[in-house]
């Protein structure tokens, strides 16, 4: 122990001498602060009268990042001050970026419920020309051509992303069709509806509307996704896994099917759902192929079939007497197709966490 | 089990490039033969050359013989996924099936061949080549368990053990231990000792001492410049290599003048 003798020195000289990292910083709390002296700006500022929320929101935006960056750059200097402003910039863009997603939900939900009820999903539209009636002709409509359309597409997906990584690496056939599913990936899904329309009707004749023609529309959209998925899975496996199996005697096809697809099968079966999911929304394509029915029709092969998508946009377009009616059940068809989005989204996520190779002791 | 391997003028390609230039030496059974030298002089593509993995890179090809059992390896009729049943390898990153357990890793030699073999004779496969790698008793509580889990020097006996399970009469180690803490390349260095009583080893690597500690015979490896292909010096007993080589710049490489 030792005890020091002499002045000590003062408290600013120890800050200016001992510690030259030290900086002066504003409370935590300085940004709420900010946020809740620029929202009663906005609210004096804006005439009690013509006041909207858009605007108060606004002004109340632009005052903050005055507020905050002229309080950081007077306390802290103004590297800190560049940072609150960037701060306050970002978290403003999400904001803005949630808005269209909070307030689609929000009117879906709103306007959907009215008729999320029992009668919707037990009856079809079959007789009903006002009150009543239901979706499930569309509902079973979209299981069946989502399912046929991913039935097509997964194993041409799944066996082209196979091929371009594992055989094709760097030729010129697998850099070309590389491309090319890239500008597929790209095209307007109406093209996809009417290039199917198109060919059934040179094919089988004109007017055709079949359920399994939908299926094929859809297939055309989905598969350069399952394609352009997979092959980024299958090249994030390392290539000292496809070398471990080569160097214990292991056929190339072995390797690929017991090592390669099982190390990145949660990725691919993600991809997969995703692009299912992304499909199963699809209205132009099935608005030409395979039109719209009253009535639940379970064969793909014979008639027109209804979809969700293609169902709430008929309600709207042609909602019947009383139109009301109509309408309310578009929104609700709406509801039961984002659930669905929702739903393949979760499983995709679900299937990631279980088919994931586990780390543990 | 251990076979010999002979090796005559063998000159090893990347596309056009030539990147070793004709290799003759013999490789003797029931050893451990190391192969030296400086960085990019074609040691480990010279090793990747003795079980055809040397072809797995696009455009890689092969001149010359490979001789084991009087058969030579890159004959046409030769199908390189038979060569590479009977000589095994070992990589410089330890490299277990991520989506394996333990108990799967060690039995995927066997698993993935689709070869039929009961339950128990796997259960003792498996717990042999584990203790052939000296990693049994670390992990038999937990074979079930993910590879992954394991350190790096026991992924590395584990990666060891799923080589020697399916049987090779020879095994190839690409600088097995430059990944690892001193105690794991100890264990590693034991069991190498242990192992060459059944296989031919070849081992690659960059520390001369675990050359001189572990080898009978040593090869050194040398190119003329960057961008000259790599050849074979020398390959002599390690006791010679080491006190009295017959070249120079062996001799240089050994006592740290150059590399």
């Amino acid at each position: 122990m030792t005890t020091t003798t002499g002045p000590s020195p003062s408290p600013e000289a120890v800050a200016e001498i001992e510690q030259p990292m030290r900086q002066a910083r504003l409370p935590r709390w300085t940004p709420w602060a900010s946020l809740a002296a620029a929202l009663v700006v906005a609210l004096l500022v804006t005439a009690p009268g013509g006041r909207s929320l858009g605007g108060v929101v606004a002004i109340t935006a632009i005052a903050h990042l005055v507020l905050i960056g002229v309080l950081s750059a007077v306390r802290e200097g103004s590297r800190r001050a560049k940072d609150r402003i960037v701060t306050a910039l970002v978290t403003i863009a999400f904001g803005l970026a949630m808005i269209p997603l909070v307030s689609v939900v929000w009117t879906v939900v709103g306007n959907g419920l009215a008729r999320f009820d029992t009668t919707f999903f037990t009856w079809s539209m079959r007789g009903v020309v006002g009150e009543g009636g239901g979706a499930l002709h569309a509902i079973w409509g979209t299981i069946i051509v989502t399912l046929i359309a991913a039935l097509i597409s997964v194993p041409v997906g799944l066996l082209a992303a196979v091929y371009l990584v594992e055989y094709g690496a760097g030729s010129r056939l697998a850099k070309a069709i590389t491309f090319l599913v890239d500008v597929m990936t790209g095209i307007p899904s109406i093209v996809a509806g009417l290039f199917v329309a198109a060919l059934f009707v040179i094919v089988v004749g004109p007017g055709t509307k079949l359920g399994i023609m939908g299926s094929l529309a859809l297939a055309v959209l989905m598969i350069p996704t399952v394609v352009r998925s997979t092959e980024e899975m299958l090249k994030l496996v390392p290539n000292d896994l496809r070398e471990a199996a080569y160097a214990l005697g292991v056929p190339k096809w072995r390797t690929i099917t017991k090592v390669v697809l099982r190390t990145s099968v949660s990725g691919i079966a993600t991809g997969i759902t995703l692009a299912i999911a992304r499909v199963a929304g699809e209205t132009a394509p099935l608005l030409v192929t395979l039109g719209i029915t009253t009535g639940t029709n379970f064969n793909p092969f014979d008639g027109r079939m209804a979809t969700l998508p293609v169902y709430a946009y008929y309600q709207y377009t042609q909602p019947g007497v009383p139109a009301e009616a109509g309408v309310e059940r578009a929104w609700t068809a709406a509801l039961v197709l984002i659930i669905l989005v929702m739903a393949l989204n979760l499983v995709a996520r679900l299937i990631s966490r279980l088919f994931a190779p586990k780390v543990g002791r | 089990m251990a076979k010999l391997i002979d090796v005559s003028d063998l000159n090893i390609y990347y596309g056009d490039f030539l990147a070793v230039e004709s290799v003759t030496m013999t490789i003797e059974p029931r050893a451990v033969t190391a192969l030296i030298g400086p960085s990019g002089c074609g040691k480990s593509t010279f090793l990747r050359s003795l079980n055809r993995m040397h072809e797995v890179i696009p455009g890689a090809r092969v001149e010359g013989k490979v001789v084991m059992d009087g058969q030579d390896l890159y004959d046409k009729d030769v199908d390189p996924v038979s060569v590479r049943q009977h000589i095994g390898m070992v990589f410089q990153r330890p490299n277990p099936f991520p989506t394996m357990s333990i108990y799967d890793n060690v039995a995927a030699g066997v698993r993935l061949n689709a070869k039929r073999m009961s339950k128990s004779d796997l259960d003792d496969l498996v717990e042999s080549s584990l203790r052939g790698a000296n990693l049994w008793t670390e992990v038999k509580d937990r074979l079930g368990k993910p590879g992954l889990g394991l350190s790096g020097g026991q992924q590395q006996r584990l990666c060891i053990a799923r080589a020697i399970a399916i049987r090779p009469s020879v095994l190839l180690m690409d600088e097995p231990c430059s990944a690892l803490d001193p105690i794991s390349t100890l264990a590693i260095e034991d069991l190498i000792g242990e192992l060459k009583s059944e296989y031919t080893i070849v081992i690659v690597t960059h520390n001369m001492q675990q050359a001189a500690r572990v080898s009978d015979r040593t090869g050194f490896f040398n190119l003329a410049g960057v961008g000259r292909p790599g050849h074979l010096v020398e390959i002599d007993d390690t006791s010679t290599i080491f006190s009295n080589p017959s070249q120079k710049s062996t001799e240089d490489y050994i006592s740290g003048r150059f590399g």
